[in-house]
């Protein structure tokens, strides 16, 4: 039996999933990316490991990916996160799909083919707005846990508009709703309304849509906000915070099929 | 880990180089001859056959950027009301005067300072932020700054635009005669314009040379080596040089020597360079083994249209001709000859914050493009000389990703 392992060393969480020769889920595992991306990188592997009771020798291959892929020095490969979510995308729906990222501080809008292949993409500018980092702030600023604001935006009975695009001046809007006595529900709402906003604008999104990253794992509403201005559902994988993870572990089976075969 | 491959006419460069700024020194120590500022696609030829020396200081902002001591002159500029938004090259080099400061007095002993001019002439047909340049200095050391207005969104170049930009540059040159005494010679600047037509020639061959299989130049070989084209068209000097070097590489074509070794992707580059992070991405794409092949920016010092036998008015069509200067179905066609001339794989739209007139990814042409052709592109969000604008990791993740896809 071989077993393939994907590390996903992202700004914000470091993600690591398992697979074997039918691409079938084992394990896999999300933590806090923190600052040494070598350590949480070995932390993630060590834990994918043990709860897929795997021993390292019977690992056949490793792909890293995200902005920490260089610093996993035992990885065999390494991609880039675009290649892998785009993989890991695949993997549930094969055909023709537009793929919609919302990371830590990368959005990512990918286009592929009925093969899967990358057709092109499209990354977020040099900019957190709309991004992980951007509700972080914010909940941060409000004082409010991330696990809560699903619910808040889900239970909320309005929404307010944001209006600026940078992510301090939004923090300053914000606070000055919150002082005038506006529910907070509603300013998480408008929060979500804003991520929508921006990655809406990056890219045309066309055909079926499937959002992937951390902020839908943990924020679904962020979807089905989508989904309404696109005006047709949006798909999502199965924890597609480590959908990138998972592509990576894919590509690892992929390059050693591929290596057989030649 | 491949290293890049260095031209031996590199060591001619830093020869010619030299030559040409400690000419200009000297000029303007002595005041004899008369030293004339011009914007880079200016008429450098009319100055020339006027009998001055020649500064752009463009090549001096690309040498603050290359330098990466740009980032410590913006800021300068910034503080005196010169926004970040606009023109770094601008913003780099006021600041750095600001400062006291070039980098010409690091490379060159005994240059201490930029040289002061008796005449600064420029040309809109790049940008409005070369007059304003150019205009700060005019009012530092009250100097005549005179210029050409150039047209924009050129389609095709009418005889209109050429008898209006032909005018201009009759009245510029009387202007200056006026201002500095220095007289135009009629015959100096038929000649001028014959070399360089013969300079823009071999230019053209240079870069040409990238359409072989494998390639024998990158686009960071020719912002290197546009250094004369630049800064000494119009001169024997360049002439010889660009001579030199297409030889050179004529020689390496016939090897197979191939710029980026296992050349797998040939790339079309659009845009300003990121100066600050030529080697580093010259690197980067050396390991990817792809091959930047072309781009518009090394290509803007073409200028076809010069004919000695008629030098005002093939002046002023060689510079309303540029790719600047035009439309964008001019933009988009002139892409599908280079995709004949150079057979690439893919486009990277460098996006300079500050340089909106040669980031041409803005109003949708990019989109049409790779509609139209099939050949996919990327943007990369940067700027020619503000590194603060660049986010090196992010850019680096976009460009592997781009070979990536071009891999399938």
């Amino acid at each position: 039996m071989n077993y393939f392992i994907g590390i996903d060393i992202g700004s914000t969480t470091a993600k690591a999933v398992v697979v074997d020769h039918e691409g079938t889920i084992l394990a896999q595992t999300v933590q806090r990316s923190g600052y040494d991306f070598a350590a949480v990188a070995r932390d993630v592997f060590a834990v994918v490991l043990q709860r897929a009771n795997l021993q390292r020798e019977s690992v056949t291959g490793i792909v890293s990916t995200g902005y920490g892929r260089r610093n996993v020095d035992f990885a065999d490969q390494q991609r880039t996160e675009i290649f892998c979510h785009a993989r890991g995308v695949h993997h549930y729906f094969p055909g023709p799909v537009t793929v919609v990222d919302i990371g830590g501080q990368d959005n990512k809008v990918i286009h592929l083919g009925p093969g899967g292949e990358r057709l092109g993409f499209t990354m977020n500018r040099k900019c957190a707005a709309g991004t992980g980092a951007f509700i972080e702030e914010i909940a941060y600023r409000l004082d409010l846990s991330l696990s809560d604001l699903n619910r808040m935006a889900e239970e909320a009975e309005s929404e307010v508009t944001i209006g600026s695009f940078c992510t301090v001046f939004s923090c300053t809007e914000i606070l000055g709703m919150a002082r005038r006595g506006i529910p907070v529900a509603d300013i998480i709402k408008g929060v979500f309304r804003s991520v929508v906003k921006r990655v809406s604008e990056m890219d045309s999104l066309d055909g079926k849509v499937v959002m992937t990253g951390g902020v839908v794992d943990h924020n679904p509403i962020v979807g089905q906000m989508l989904g309404e201005a696109l005006g047709r559902s949006v798909e999502m994988p199965p924890h597609p915070q480590a959908i990138g993870a998972l592509g990576a572990a894919l590509i690892a089976r992929d390059l050693h099929n591929t290596a057989v075969k030649s | 880990m491949a290293e890049i491959k260095k031209l031996e006419t590199a060591k001619l460069m830093k020869k010619v180089m030299a030559d040409h700024f400690y000419e200009i020194d000297a000029a303007f120590k002595s005041g004899e001859p008369k030293v004339a500022w011009c914007t880079s696609v200016g008429p450098a030829e009319l100055l020339r056959a006027m009998g001055f020396v020649v500064y752009f200081p463009e090549n001096h902002a690309a040498i603050l950027g290359a330098s990466r001591a740009a980032n410590d002159c913006i800021p300068a500029a910034n503080a005196i009301g010169y926004s970040p938004e606009i023109c770094s090259y601008l913003t780099s080099d006021v600041g750095a005067y600001l400062k006291g400061f070039t980098p010409l007095a690091k490379i060159y002993d005994g240059i201490e300072t930029i040289p002061k001019p008796d005449v600064l002439v420029y040309n809109t047909n790049q940008c409005r932020d070369v007059k304003d340049w150019f205009e700060w200095y005019a009012r530092e050391w009250k100097v005549p700054c005179l210029g050409i207005e150039s047209f924009v969104n050129v389609g095709d170049v009418t005889k209109n635009h050429v008898d209006s930009i032909a005018g201009q540059m009759r009245k510029l040159a009387a202007d200056i005669t006026a201002a500095t005494g220095n007289k135009m010679d009629e015959d100096r600047l038929k000649e001028t314009v014959r070399l360089s037509r013969r300079c823009s020639d071999l230019w053209k061959d240079v870069l040409e040379m990238a359409a072989n299989k494998p390639s024998p130049l990158t686009f960071f070989d020719g912002t290197i080596h546009m250094g004369p084209a630049v800064c000494m068209r119009g001169t024997q000097v360049a002439v010889d040089y660009y001579e030199t070097l297409l030889k050179e590489l004529r020689g390496w074509v016939d090897e197979g020597v191939a710029a980026v070794a296992g050349e797998r992707h040939r790339i079309y580059w659009e845009g300003m360079p990121i100066w600050g992070k030529l080697r580093e991405n010259a690197k980067l794409f050396l390991e990817l083994k792809t091959c930047l092949v072309a781009s518009t920016y090394c290509n803007s010092w073409i200028f076809s249209a010069l004919d000695p036998d008629d030098p005002w008015n093939s002046m002023a069509r060689a510079y309303t001709e540029l790719f600047i200067v035009r439309d964008d179905d001019y933009k988009e066609d002139y892409y599908r000859r280079m995709l004949d001339i150079f057979g690439f794989d893919g486009i990277i739209f460098h996006d300079a914050k500050t340089c909106p007139n040669n980031s041409n990814c803005r109003y949708g042409l990019p989109q049409r493009f790779s509609k139209a052709t099939g050949i996919p592109f990327i943007t990369i969000d940067g700027d020619l000389n503000d590194l603060r604008c660049y986010s090196e990791e992010q850019a680096i993740t976009k460009i592997e990703a781009f070979i990536e896809q071009l891999d399938g």
